[in-house]
């Protein structure tokens, strides 16, 4: 089964042409649709946080790969940018709604990424950030 | 940031022709909001029929809108395809936006 690599400029509308392309390619393009949603959500935010943060904006490649692992996919993302903090990949608790609060505006993102996938591992490997995860059927 | 307002009945309509409300143009959707929200109308709908993908930016831009309209207006959403829903839902943001299938119909006679 063929895996798709592409390798993605680190700025936002870069991910998002690149999204484009992983969306239409084996493996992402074979999967039901919820899956696939699931998918381009948990990329999305994967890839805008390597933009944000690994490379605070800065110049940059991201390098994706996308391939089978029944019952869904296996997504590895590497990076040259800044290593995640210490204390590793976030947690990702949801920001609380208190509505007597302040409504959160971010802290959405890790918690979406955790939320939907398996596996999630983090490595920092000759200077390099290395991210991946499962994202299953149903 | 291609949003079209159109007022109707009791309603400020404000239509995303976007498609995606991401990372990539979140900011500009969250300044061009407030600049067609500056009049009073209290009822604020969003209309995203056309929007096929929102991420976690663009739920931080929807929630920053729905704030700055302050306590005497509301903010309503419409027409959320499955993979918006599905990020408000995860998230519980489903709870704070009354969230309509589609737009609603204007009143015949406001206020």
């Amino acid at each position: 089964m063929p895996a798709t690599r592409l390798t993605i400029p680190a700025d936002p509308l870069s991910v998002r042409d690149g999204l484009r392309h992983l969306i239409a390619l084996p493996p992402l393009c074979d999967l039901p649709a919820e899956t696939r949603i699931t998918a381009e959500i948990v990329l999305a935010e994967a890839l805008n946080n390597i933009v944000e943060h690994a490379y605070a904006q800065g110049r940059g490649q991201i390098e994706v790969q996308v391939s089978h692992a029944p019952p869904g996919i296996l997504c590895q993302i590497a990076d040259d940018g800044q290593p995640m903090p210490e204390v590793g990949v976030p947690q990702g608790l949801l920001p609380s709604i208190d509505r007597q609060g302040d409504l959160p505006e971010g802290g959405f993102g890790w918690y979406l990424i955790r939320t939907m996938t398996e596996g999630l591992d983090y490595q920092r490997i000759g200077g390099r950030n290395l991210l991946s995860f499962r994202i299953n059927d149903g | 940031m291609n949003l079209l307002a159109e007022t109707r009945g009791d309603m400020l309509i404000i239509q995303s022709l976007e498609d995606r409300i991401d990372a990539a143009c979140a900011i500009q959707f969250k300044d061009r909001m407030r600049e067609l929200t500056q009049g009073d109308a209290p009822r604020v709908v969003l209309d995203l029929t056309r929007v096929a993908f929102l991420d976690s930016s663009g739920l931080g831009a929807v929630v920053a809108v729905l704030k700055a309209l302050g306590p005497a207006r509301k903010l309503e959403l419409a027409g959320l395809s499955p993979s918006v829903q599905k990020v408000f839902r995860l998230t519980r943001m489903d709870s704070v936006f009354v969230i309509h299938d589609q737009v609603p119909v204007a009143l015949r006679n406001a206020g």
